[in-house]
């Protein structure tokens, strides 16, 4: 019975348990609800994901309203892989936050973050399972709102600048969405994924549709961070608690990702999106200057945080450099870089947390020999780091064999190049922090020691997970893949 | 059986070492110990494929069609054989080294040297090309706090080129060679005859090759030789073994791999670009051997004449006959002896009596006679004059230019021997017979045992394989050239 209900529990769990942070008012609890509530949701996103490989995609009418007139939640391979990797995240996330968020927010607002935590978990999960565009865009607006407020709690008063523009952009953002929601509303008069993606055919020539569109996207790239729509990004995750750079990264772009696959390809249909509509003529560009700019920016960055918050900017370019592609392996090679830079940028800044609970701004100056005060946390920077590069064995290194594949399939020569270059810039900003972890002296007084274990283990975790995927790519591909050729409709 | 033994042993080895850090003795003893068993199955390997027999290993898929998996074959089975028999030779040698010269983090040091040997066993016996990729990035990456081993202000530095070179021609260059490849022919396989021929054009297959000769960064083909001379800051037994005969080889390795089993000896022979690439590897023999000349640093001096030696590989590879594949194969093993021994003796030199430049070793051989003699004798082992070894696989070159009726080559290898000579033979002769800084009581100062029973038995190695290379022979003629 509980079976057929999994859809929307994926959703309610957490919002359920946000409140009861707020009356539970203690922070040891709070954390417990969360990361409780979190391993829970995850589970429901297994169950789900092996209900999908059995019996396909599954439909789940709120209120028992039929689509389209009700709200519908729709699972396919696309959302329950998405579902699995961002609940995994959040529960793997929400275990290691306890030791870090207690020293970087104070017990005394535990509650109140955690309470966020949870909102903002509820907004991305709902995002992702619901097949409604109006529906999407109140979760999207919970989730960015809670993300607002975590970026906010950060110990740095910059955090709150930070925040303030992060909520100004966001803002615009979902502001564009809506308005593109609003018109293809008075184009179709339906809200519905499905039944809007059977009337798009004929509308397609209707100049409402086309701005209906163009809202749309400029609205998701914002969120997305696509260049240059990045400006909120690098100091969002610099400022905000160690704890929520890791989430923000391994959840929020991928999320905003998962709405523009959605869009070009479920609602449009990439013969409108791609064919009709020049698109990948448009974002293409864009993301190959992505690639360019965010590693530039983190080769000269000085801060550790802000470094990786580039280098996530350059990672959505591959990302999508991969879509804009709109090939089978060109969308898989996307896809599955979306799941394994989730996994790879938690971990770096899981590890960062780490090292910012033992020696405050990681600063190039203050992780001066860390690899010998901290050799956990470092080695786990490292592999973590071989894997942003795309060393091979690791998951960055798979997703770079399919993203290039898929660009010489194509012929397009300088498109695989970028990536091979952006994928030398990459091992020019790790070494540095390799080279100030390992080779600068350790100055005298220099807080030393490792984290807690509780960060620790939910560090290597998922360091370990990037290493496997990198080796047994069945599983990550395998699903990438079937998205993919669910999106392209080769599937039914 | 015997495979996944020569694959597990130096893992096996590494992990005990990491067990018995503590205990210095116990640490090398399993150092040793580990280089005679793994020697020991290769040996065996080696006898497999002698009388026709096969072996293979496959693990998981990785990608579709493409696994990672080990089998053995003739040329791989040399490069396999050199490396570890001249891993034994190394493990006595770093004993002595390390510590006499107060080497730090010698744990680390062992551990890091079993991985890198680690991956040269999986870059000989690998089955494709994405597995030789694997082995050849874990390489790079094992031997690089190898290189950076005393971790000063110049180590980090040296550690840039090193790392940027090799990550950045085999990420950049070779990574998209090997994705075209599996793109044009749809597998990585290595087969005999190669994968790519009749599915490319020759533009293509020009380009294609010209990736993978420079994206094989690791034989230091110039312009993309620098991180050679730089990774000379390594202690000695790591220039020795790994930047004389395990990383360098792996590189000319890969390339032999390529013209062989990817490319195809016929097709090779019908791309135009194959003939600019032999003349640039040419350049490379013979402007490397002219900056040597002028290089006062021992060892930058050695480095110098690797990367010119390495040339003559990738010449042989690039000829395209049977003749060229034989010389740049018996080059892996010949050259690796005696550049092996220069290294010894270069380190033996330094421990004893603090001296790295060339212009200080007059009169040395009157207090390190042993040292200097095992000098002398790779030093004409690397020139390729008899007694020594390196005859053999410049003789087979000469032949392969020839039957490819290349005048110009042939006279590239003879011009360049002339220079290994002129910049080789001057250290041993005035350390023997120029006068000298005289010695108090003209006593003999030579490095410690372990590092002298080292050098002898890599000197004896060269004049042994003058007199009887046949073994190597059997096995390079029995690499496949053509499809079967």
């Amino acid at each position: 019975m509980i079976l057929n209900q999994l859809p929307i529990l994926q959703v309610v769990l957490p919002l359920l348990a946000a409140p009861l942070c707020l009356l539970l008012k203690n922070s040891t609890w709070a954390t417990w609800l969360t990361a409780v509530t979190s391993w829970l949701t995850f589970f429901v996103a297994v169950f789900l994901l092996q209900q999908t490989l059995e019996i396909g995609s599954q439909s789940y009418s709120i209120g028992g309203w039929t689509p389209p007139w009700g709200i519908e939640y729709r699972i396919d391979a696309l959302n329950a892989f998405v579902l699995l990797f961002v609940s995994a995240i959040c529960a793997i996330v929400a275990t290691a936050s306890g030791p870090s968020v207690i020293r970087e927010i104070g017990r005394d607002r535990a509650y109140l973050f955690y309470c966020c935590f949870l909102l903002f978990e509820t907004g991305l999960l709902g995002v992702v399972a619901t097949g409604d565009v109006f529906n999407l865009f109140v979760f999207l607006e919970i989730s960015s709102l809670a993300a607002y407020v975590l970026v906010s709690f950060g110990r740095d008063r910059r955090a709150l600048s930070a925040a303030y523009r992060y909520l100004i952009l966001g803002t615009i953002g979902a502001t564009f969405y809506l308005i593109g929601v609003g018109l293809l509303y008075q184009a179709t008069g339906t809200l519905n994924f499905s039944d809007l993606a059977t009337r798009m055919p004929l509308l397609e020539d209707s100049r409402t549709i086309r701005a209906a569109f163009a809202f749309i996207t400029v609205g998701i790239a914002l969120k997305l961070a696509l260049f240059p729509l990045h400006l909120w990004l690098p100091n969002a995750y610099a400022y905000a608690p160690s704890i929520v750079t890791a989430l923000l990264a391994g959840t929020a772009t991928k999320v905003a990702l998962y709405i523009l696959l959605r869009i070009f390809f479920t609602l449009f249909g990439s013969n409108f999106s791609f064919g009709t509509l020049p698109v990948d003529v448009i974002i293409m560009p864009l993301a190959v200057a992505a690639v360019f700019v965010g590693s530039a920016a983190a080769i000269f960055e000085n801060d550790v945080k802000r470094m990786l918050a580039y280098s996530t900017i350059a990672q959505i370019g591959y990302m999508v450099i991969g879509i804009s592609l709109a090939t089978v392996t060109g969308l898989t090679g996307g896809i599955v870089h979306m799941f394994n830079h989730a996994v790879i940028k938690t971990a770096l800044f899981l590890s960062l947390a780490c090292a910012v609970w033992r020696v405050g701004p990681v600063t190039m100056d203050a992780i001066a020999g860390l690899g010998k005060r901290m050799p956990l946390t470092m080695g786990a920077f490292v592999l973590a780091g071989m894997s942003l590069i795309g060393v091979p064995g690791t998951a960055g290194f798979v997703s770079k064999w399919y993203l290039v594949t898929a660009a010489l399939e194509r012929g397009w020569w300088w498109i695989a190049l970028v990536m091979v270059v952006g994928s030398l810039l990459s091992i020019v900003y790790i070494w540095r922090v390799l080279e100030a972890a390992y080779f600068r002296p350790v100055s005298e007084g220099a807080p030393t020691g490792e984290a807690p274990l509780l960060m620790l283990l939910p560090t290597w975790t998922l360091v370990a997970t990037t290493l496997y995927f990198g080796v047994d790519t069945r599983f990550g591909v395998g699903m990438a893949r079937l998205a993919a050729e669910s999106l392209l409709g080769l599937v039914p | 059986m015997l495979l996944t033994g020569a694959l597990i042993t130096p893992w096996v080895g590494a992990a005990f070492i990491v067990l018995v850090g503590h205990f210095p003795n116990l640490r090398e003893s399993v150092t040793l110990v580990c280089s005679v068993i793994l020697f020991g199955f290769i040996l065996a390997l080696a006898m497999t494929v002698m009388s026709g027999g096969t072996a293979s290993l496959d693990f998981f898929e990785v990608f579709p069609g493409v696994s990672i998996s080990f089998s053995i074959e003739p040329l791989g089975i040399l490069f396999a054989l050199v490396a570890s028999s001249l891993w034994i030779l190394t493990s006595i040698y770093s004993i002595g080294y390390m510590r006499a010269h107060n080497e730090r983090h010698q744990t680390r040091f062992y551990v890091f040297f079993a991985i890198a040997l680690a991956s040269v066993t999986g870059i000989a016996f690998a089955d494709n090309m994405l597995t030789l990729f694997f082995a050849y990035e874990l390489l790079t990456l094992s031997t690089y706090p190898l290189v950076t081993h005393s971790g000063d202000a110049q180590s980090i530095r040296v550690g840039r080129t090193y790392i940027g070179l090799l990550l950045g021609t085999s990420l950049g260059l070779q990574l998209l060679a090997i994705l075209w490849t599996w793109q044009i022919a749809g597998t990585l396989d290595f087969q005999d005859g190669g994968i790519l021929a009749g599915n490319v054009s020759d533009a293509m297959a020009g380009l294609l090759l010209v990736l993978y000769v420079f994206g094989i960064g690791k034989a230091a083909l110039m312009p993309f030789h620098r991180w050679l001379p730089a990774a000379m800051v390594a202690p000695a037994p790591v220039s020795a073994l790994l930047h004389a005969v395990a990383v360098v080889k792996a590189g000319v390795f890969t390339v032999l791999k390529v013209v062989i089993y990817i490319f195809g000896l016929d097709l090779l022979t019908s791309i135009e670009m194959g003939q600019w690439l032999l003349y640039a590897a040419a350049a490379s023999v013979l402007i490397a051997s002219l900056i040597a000349l002028k290089q006062d640093n021992l060892k930058a001096r050695l480095a110098y004449s690797t990367i010119s030696q390495l040339g003559y590989v990738v010449v042989g590879a690039l000829l395209a006959n049977a003749a060229g594949i034989i010389g740049g194969g018996l080059q892996i093993g010949m050259h690796a002896f005696g550049k092996i021994t220069l290294f010894f003796c270069s380190g033996a030199i330094l421990i004893a009596s603090g001296k790295t430049q060339i212009s200080q070793m007059r009169g040395l051989g009157r207090t390190m006679p042993i040292t200097m003699t095992a000098f002398m004798i790779g030093a004409l082992s690397v020139v390729g004059l008899p007694p020594m070894g390196g005859l053999w696989s410049k003789w087979f070159l000469g032949l392969g230019a020839l039957e490819g009726g290349h005048i110009a080559i042939l006279v590239v290898l003879l011009i360049s021997s002339m220079l290994n000579f002129a910049y080789l033979m001057p250290i041993p002769i005035r350390a023997f017979f120029s006068p000298g800084e005289r010695v108090a009581n003209g006593e003999i100062r030579e490095a410690p045992t372990a590092c002298v029973i080292a050098l002898s038995l890599s000197a004896i190695g060269c004049i042994a394989l003058f007199f009887f290379p046949q073994p190597l022979f059997d096995l390079l003629r029995m690499i496949p050239l053509t499809t079967k």
